[in-house]
């Protein structure tokens, strides 16, 4: 796939949005220019591979292959090209790639963000642009200055010789782009590290955050743009039957009502005309089969579904559990759908025309905003561009590409451009959400008070199926995301059987931060609590007796233990739980401080322990885990999206509450000191809270609760 | 047509009355800093200072700010050197950022009100949502913010 732009007015508007010109992708990985740039780069510029391009007038470039959405890619990213590059990152412009097959990863098949996977898959190919750009311009000054280039060193963007002769990287630019690109230069070893694991790196997307400047999807303006809003059918799957314009038509500023594939669209000179107009419509709506869902239904068809032993799909067998006997401790384990409520409600901007399409919008999965742009104009790929703007959160919303294909249908139908833009009611009510959950899990201790048996039966629908659609063969019908957090927690259980019983109810569904294990792990880590309990063990001591000493996990749960003052006796009413988390290769473990007011919990403090390789920012590293568990803490007070004849109960944050500053705790994040590959950290801190919660309240109150959220269960 | 006076600069605009200050300013306008969040006055993305107060402006008719000074985001200081926006980089508070014109907003009408806040006043007047979880940062830029501020007085 190639979308290359040919056309100027595309560059002309990249240009006019982003503020800078999209430079320098030698797409073959020499130092050719792309299509995209032909005309536009000085043709002296130097680009020895996709990554990035120095100029002649020491201006830097560099281009990320991943979305901006607080979690620091555009602070991440950039520090691993300048780190091997030598130079300030101050001096560099950072842009955002279009989903062009070049700017992937070797093995990355779809341009997109999610999974915490930006670091751990940058770590080596970015280093590798950046030392290998260094070589050139070190080679170039060599030859300009007729020496050995072992001779010469660079110190932040100029090359220096051993009598201080020193040339910037801009004067060197255009011989550094006569010479051949090097195989497989040396990187630096982490001792001469001047950036990766430094404090001294700032955001460079943060003053622009603090003054308005900084251009979301919701802040896009495109020369003749119309604004729309949407009445989408309130029951999922439902459909137009019929509709009345004429009170919409009546609304100031609103100029035509189109109907698209997803309802009806109100176009309009503003946004508030287009709310306005949207509101006045009347529509009649054929609500399908799902107008009868409510999630009393669902919770009691999923606890007999995992009470079934008819039902499901072996996951993960190990030993034999039938072996065992004894009394077993059982648990059924409730989870809601959750909404993801970005601060900035889901829109797009999309011009379509003839030959042509443009697309900018907030989204972490650009090479499916592309595929489905394609299939909604019939263009090619090369006629299509995608512009990333900033993104007002992700939380795997923007995985999806719905609100992108209503922009693209409704420029289509109207021959504009037009931005699309959700209400937050829009937003709560159309969202792909958490999948509810329900768990059946039961264990057997031995007489030493470990675990010898453990079934865990799941019935949740597939996040991953959209993904992975090979893998739901009838036969086979396990989607392995929908198991993470368990069949990748980290204990040591010989005889433990994981039984799968996929079912969708006809609500969508998606990622939503730590997929899966944002509920699988409350389940795991409450019952381990259980356990502990019911053995007349401490907690802790129980988990790290089901742990290989030594292992990640154990590490960071003996050192959360350690700083949290695990089991020392609290004051002021303060009780502990501990929990541990795991996320895509990362470990973490973590204790709550909580204490009760009434039947309300407040979650005081929270010590946190991560493993995550190398740590390359360790600022954003401690924010992203205070994140994580902010919004897992908020999720688990008081999130739930439920539904009542097909429709979603909640609307804005009156009734999808969310956490505020008076009930956020302070957080304590202490990374594990490493030097292995990065994996990541976007999501890990997420999973333990809720369970960490939830064991204090069990150590406050003596209550077990196993079906979130807390105020419901408290109530 | 409505008159507004917007970070010191009049402006005639053919709005309804009844329109929202925050479409008017970012669509009309075109000042896009301030967010919209919720359209209910729940998240406080949209606050702006209407005669020094802070203000959820996305269910406030612009009529309401006729006659009155307006101050958004971009009308905080001319160059981000607020001690609010200097210790909002210090602290380096924004992730995804979105909330934070409204936060920065909120913060300063809460020192202009009270330059020592204790961590209960700031808990009490910062009601804005963060999706992020930005919290702990916020309350330590606005502590910043109020120190540097008494450093300056002595």
């Amino acid at each position: 796939m190639n979308a290359a732009l040919s056309r100027s007015d595309f560059i002309r508007l990249t240009a006019s949005f982003a503020g800078s010109l999209v430079l320098s992708a030698g797409a073959d990985g020499c130092s050719k220019p792309s299509q995209t740039q032909q005309g536009l780069v000085a043709n002296d510029g130097f680009s020895p591979n996709v990554w990035l391009s120095v100029h002649p007038d020491d201006t830097i470039a560099f281009v990320i292959n991943r979305s901006e959405m607080g979690q620091g890619v555009m602070t991440g990213l950039p520090t691993l090209l300048a780190e091997e590059l030598d130079v300030s990152l101050s001096k560099v412009t950072i842009e955002v790639a279009q989903p062009e097959a070049s700017y992937l990863y070797p093995g990355q098949k779809e341009m997109n963000t999610g999974g915490s996977t930006s670091m751990r898959d940058s770590w080596l190919p970015l280093r590798q642009a950046g030392a290998t750009a260094r070589a050139m311009l070190v080679q170039a000054a060599a030859k300009q200055w007729g020496v050995d280039p072992s001779t010469l060193t660079t110190n932040v963007g100029t090359v220096v010789d051993a009598s201080g002769r020193t040339a910037t990287y801009g004067s060197l630019a255009t011989a550094a782009s006569q010479l051949p690109v090097p195989q497989n230069v040396a990187l630096k070893s982490p001792d001469k590290f001047r950036l990766i694991g430094k404090t001294t790196v700032q955001r460079p997307d943060a003053p622009s955050k603090v003054n308005g400047t900084a251009k979301y999807g919701i802040d896009v303006v495109v020369p003749g743009m119309k604004y729309a809003a949407i009445a989408r059918c309130p029951v999922f799957g439902g459909k137009v039957k019929s509709f009345d314009a004429s009170k919409a038509k009546a609304v100031k500023g609103v100029t035509d009502v189109v109907q698209v594939p997803t309802g009806v669209a109100v176009i309009a000179g503003n946004t508030w005309a287009a709310f306005q107009g949207k509101s006045a419509l009347v529509v009649e709506w054929d609500e399908g089969p799902n107008a009868q869902l409510n999630s009393e239904y669902m919770f009691a068809d999923g606890q007999r579904l995992a009470r079934d032993p008819s039902k499901g799909v072996v996951a993960l067998q190990r030993g034999n559990v039938e072996s065992v006997s004894g009394k077993a401790i059982e648990g059924m384990y409730l989870g809601p759908f959750l909404a993801h409520a970005t601060m900035e409600p889901q829109n797009a901007t999309a011009d379509v025309r003839a030959d042509s399409a443009e697309i900018w919008a907030p989204t972490q999965a650009q090479t499916r905003a592309l595929l489905r742009t394609m299939k909604i104009t019939g263009l090619p790929a090369e006629k299509i561009a995608i512009h990333t703007a900033m993104l007002g959160g992700g939380f795997g919303r923007r995985l999806q590409s719905d609100y992108i294909e209503e922009a693209v249908e409704v420029s289509k139908a109207i021959g504009a451009p037009v931005k699309v833009q959700w209400t937050r009611e829009d937003d709560t009510q159309h969202d792909f959400y958490r999948p509810m959950s329900v768990n059946a899990i039961a264990a057997v201790l031995d007489e030493g008070g470990r675990i010898a048996a453990m079934t865990h039966r799941i019935v949740a629908e597939a996040t991953g199926r959209e993904y992975r659609p090979k893998q739901f063969g009838q036969a086979h019908g396990i989607d392995g995301s929908a198991l993470r957090g368990i069949t990748d927690a980290p204990y040591d259980l010989p005889n433990y059987t994981v039984t799968y019983i996929e079912k969708e109810y006809g609500v969508p569904v998606g990622s939503w931060r730590a997929p899966d294990a944002n509920w699988n792990t409350f389940v795991v880590e409450s019952f381990m609590d259980e356990l502990a309990h019911a053995a007349g063990k401490d907690p802790v001591e129980f988990r790290l007796a089901h742990l290989q000493p030594g292992s990640p996990a154990a590490l960071a749960l003996k050192s959360v233990a350690q700083r949290a003052k695990w089991g020392e006796r609290r004051q002021g009413g303060i009780y502990q739980g501990a929990a541990i988390m795991v996320w895509n290769g990362s470990v973490g473990a973590l204790v709550a401080d909580l204490s009760m007011n009434g039947k309300t919990p407040k979650v005081n403090h929270v010590t946190a322990v991560v493993h995550i390789g190398t740590v390359v920012n360790p600022e954003i590293v401690v924010a992203q885990v205070r994140s994580a568990i902010n919004f897992g803490l908020s999720a688990a007070l008081t999130g739930k999206i439920t539904l009542k004849n097909g429709r979603v109960q909640q609307a804005n944050f009156d009734t999808y509450t969310v956490l505020q500053m008076a009930d956020a705790p302070s957080i304590d994040v202490y990374p594990m000191p490493s030097q292995e590959h990065p994996t990541g950290i976007g999501e890990l801190g997420l999973p333990g809270i809720a369970p960490a919660m939830g064991n204090a309240i069990f150590a406050a109150t003596g209550k077990r609760i196993r079906r979130l959220p807390f105020s419901d269960s408290l109530a | 047509m409505v008159t507004l006076t917007i970070n010191g600069e009049q402006h005639e605009l053919d709005v309804p009355d009844e329109m929202p200050l925050l479409w008017v300013i970012r669509d009309v306008v075109g000042l896009t800093g301030t967010k919209f969040g919720c359209g209910l006055a729940l998240c406080g993305c949209c606050t702006m200072h209407i005669d020094g107060q802070a203000m959820r402006t996305c269910v406030l008719p612009a009529s309401y700010a006729i006659g009155k000074k307006i101050t958004t985001i971009e009308g905080l200081s001319p160059d981000s050197s607020s001690a609010l926006q200097k210790a909002w980089i210090a602290e380096q508070v924004p992730q995804c950022g979105y909330c934070q014109s409204g936060q920065l907003m909120a913060a300063s009408a809460l020192l202009a009100k009270n330059p020592r806040p204790s961590d209960a006043d700031i808990d009490q007047a910062m009601t804005n949502i963060c999706r992020c979880g930005t919290y702990e940062s916020i309350r330590a830029a606005i502590r910043r913010a109020a120190a540097s501020a008494d450093q300056a007085l002595r």
